[in-house]
């Protein structure tokens, strides 16, 4: 059995004020490198929340969690950024593109905090754009992108710094159903070649796409 | 031959199922083509930071048109008003060079005693104008001294007439021959006497132009007489032109030979010293010591300060008025670019997000800002100095001024500009560094 990525070990974020909320309460995960889980649940379920403690966005509150075996709960807010930066791909249902960048840029950006050697960036930002099917767009504005290019753009800036984990969030939330297809035919491509995914939705189109499928409800996982 | 046959109808059969349904697909790959690792990587450093706001502020050409006009206007019209004052401070300068700043009096020093007189604590030497005129820098001088005839009429003619109206005589000044070329007298008529007529004590007299005009004495080769009480002086010319102590236009000048020995002059008043430019502080220094070694503090030397020093005086005096402006011009600019760098944070929020989630750090996302806002300011500067400078030649040229406008000022004041991008773009990055990515992230970008 491949090694833990994500290693979650009775994690909990609670928001405080009357009365305090306990998005996730208790949750114990363990994701091992190459699989593709997809994380449903009603909205106000914790969803957000467990996505944005993935993402080393927020702290948990109790509990710890372990980052290709590191424990991130307790360190500083430098090294945090840093695992982001260079672990963690994220996929946003907003896309997230700089509107006044150039595509290559926004995928460049990527690489800007997490360490790539300057002169490798451009090459990666290439071939990651060649890979998701948008060689021809380079220096496009991303306005003049459609959903899913722009989202296929998303994804090639996620894995252009080679992330251990991908963090999608309601990737195809914003997209329509041919749109939507290509972004998951993408995602398989990248889990058949070994990447490590995790995504949010509340699609059960997409959700049957991964191998494994986890709900979550008022703050506990489940699997199904 | 049937039952041969029927499985090669079969096998035709699932051939042709396998041509309907599409082939398998490929296996997939197994190279991870979405990121190799990397031996040496290159953090988030200066370079970057600077590509990254140089990018983003030039992402946006109209924002940053409107956004760097409160800099280029203040810039440029700081400059403008520095280029200006200090073009002006030229032409006055040059103005008053000429005459003023040749110009060195020195009088004979005087202190007040306790009964209130005033005493004079030196005395100018008979021969003051030969020992200064061998000075360095000096190019004419001249002693003079008003005598007092003692209610004596000046007349052209004595006529003792009991029913004239009392008429107010010129006064009478005693001056050495170098005089009139110290104070830039011109002769219109006749001559001016000279250091033989002095040292004879001749009685001639030189004519102010005005006096002459008084006395009804227009032409000098008929020997014309000017009675000082009842001593006949021969005129022997006019002058005019006079540019320092013009008073000497009204006056009748008598050698000072003459009026030591006829009309009991004590000693010369005061030392005219007319000296080439630049001379003034050499000059003022040496004056006194070559008058009277042994008592060299008893005089009053007045002479010009120097070129430079002249023309920081009026400089000063103009550009406190218009830098206040400036100043106000400035911190306006200023307070735009704030305004519209915290405005942008707030638009941007999605970006700031965005980029925290890739692994940039709240220092990185400040930095980020605050390079963007310096930038502006800089631009702002560079622009508006051009202006200024552009400016000021333009109303040189239709004023027909030579502009006067020093570097360090041109360079300084684009510079300066970066300096109030920096200011203003302080509180905005801090802004922007507390922005938490999650609230961000849920909007836009």
């Amino acid at each position: 059995m491949s090694a833990p990525v994500v290693e979650l070990v009775g994690l909990t974020r609670t928001f405080p004020g009357p009365p305090p909320v306990h998005a996730l309460d208790g949750v114990d995960l363990v994701v091992r490198a190459g699989e593709y889980v997809s994380v449903v649940g009603p909205s106000g379920s914790g969803k957000s929340t467990l996505l944005h403690v993935l993402g080393l966005l927020d702290r948990p509150t109790g509990g710890d969690y372990l980052l290709d075996g590191v424990p991130t709960s307790t360190t500083s807010e430098r090294h945090r950024a840093r695992l982001r930066g260079g672990r963690i791909g994220f996929v946003f249902q907003q896309f997230h593109l700089l509107p006044h960048r150039s595509v290559l840029d926004n995928v460049l950006l990527a690489t800007l905090y997490s360490g790539v050697p300057r002169a490798e960036r451009v090459d990666r930002a290439r071939a990651a754009l060649e890979r998701v099917g948008l060689d021809h767009r380079v220096d496009a504005a991303p306005t003049t992108l459609s959903g899913g290019e722009r989202q296929r753009v998303a994804v090639a800036r996620a894995v252009v710094t080679g992330p251990s984990l991908l963090l999608a969030d309601e990737p195809t939330g914003n997209l329509d159903s041919v749109s939507s297809a290509a972004v998951m035919d993408l995602f398989d491509e990248l889990h058949a070649s070994g990447l490590t995914l995790v995504v949010i939705t509340h699609d059960p189109v997409v959700s049957a796409r991964a191998q494994r499928r986890v709900r979550i409800s008022d703050g506990l996982l489940a699997e199904l | 031959m049937r039952r041969r046959a029927a499985p090669v109808a079969l096998e035709d059969v699932l051939e042709l199922a396998e041509a309907e349904t599409p082939p398998p697909p490929p296996p997939p790959r197994r190279r991870r083509w979405w990121g190799r690792p990397w031996r040496r990587g290159d953090g988030f450093d200066l370079r970057d930071l600077l590509a990254e706001g140089v990018a983003s502020v030039g992402a946006r050409p109209g924002r940053l048109a409107l956004t760097m006009l409160g800099t280029v206007l203040g810039i440029a019209s700081l400059v403008v008003t520095v280029g200006l004052a200090q073009t002006a401070a030229g032409q006055v300068g040059r103005q008053f060079d000429a005459v003023a700043a040749t110009q060195v009096v020195v009088r004979p020093g005087s202190v007040l005693t306790q009964s209130g007189e005033e005493r004079a604590t030196g005395r100018l030497p008979w021969d003051a104008e030969e020992r200064v005129e061998r000075l360095a820098g000096v190019e004419d001088a001249g002693a003079l001294a008003a005598v007092d005839l003692g209610g004596a009429p000046v007349t052209a003619v004595p006529v003792n007439d009991p029913s004239a109206p009392a008429a107010v005589s010129p006064p009478v000044v005693a001056a050495s021959p170098g005089l009139l070329d110290a104070v830039r007298g011109r002769v219109v008529t006749g001559r001016s006497f000279d250091a033989g007529h002095d040292a004879r004590a001749d009685r001639v007299v030189v004519l102010g132009a005005r006096a002459a005009e008084r006395l009804g004495v227009g032409r000098v080769d008929r020997q014309p007489t000017v009675f000082l009480g009842e001593v006949p002086y021969t005129v022997i010319g006019v002058v005019d032109g006079v540019q320092r102590r013009t008073d000497l236009l009204d006056a009748v000048l008598v050698p000072l030979g003459t009026a030591r020995a006829d009309l009991g002059l004590a000693a010369p008043e005061e030392l005219q010293v007319r000296i080439e430019v630049g001379a003034g502080p050499l000059v003022a220094r040496q004056a006194p010591v070559a008058l009277d070694p042994g008592s060299d503090d008893a005089f009053d030397v007045e002479a010009p300060p120097e070129r430079s020093r002249a023309r920081e005086a009026v400089q000063a005096d103009l550009n406190a008025t218009f830098l206040a402006l400036g100043a106000v011009a400035l911190l306006v600019g200023g307070l735009g670019i704030a305004n519209v760098t915290l405005l942008s944070v707030l638009e941007r929020r999605g970006e700031i997000g965005l980029r925290r989630a890739v692994g940039a750090t709240r220092r990185q996302v400040a930095g980020q800002f605050l390079v963007e806002s310096v930038v502006l300011g800089l631009l702002g500067g560079v622009v508006g100095a051009s202006l200024g400078v552009l400016v000021v030649v333009g109303v040189s040229v239709v004023q027909a001024w030579t502009p006067v406008l020093d570097l360090p000022t041109a360079f300084g004041s684009a510079l300066l500009g970066g300096l109030i991008g920096l200011v203003a773009g302080a509180y905005p990055a801090v802004k922007a560094a507390t922005v938490e990515p999650i609230t961000a992230l849920r909007g836009g970008v």
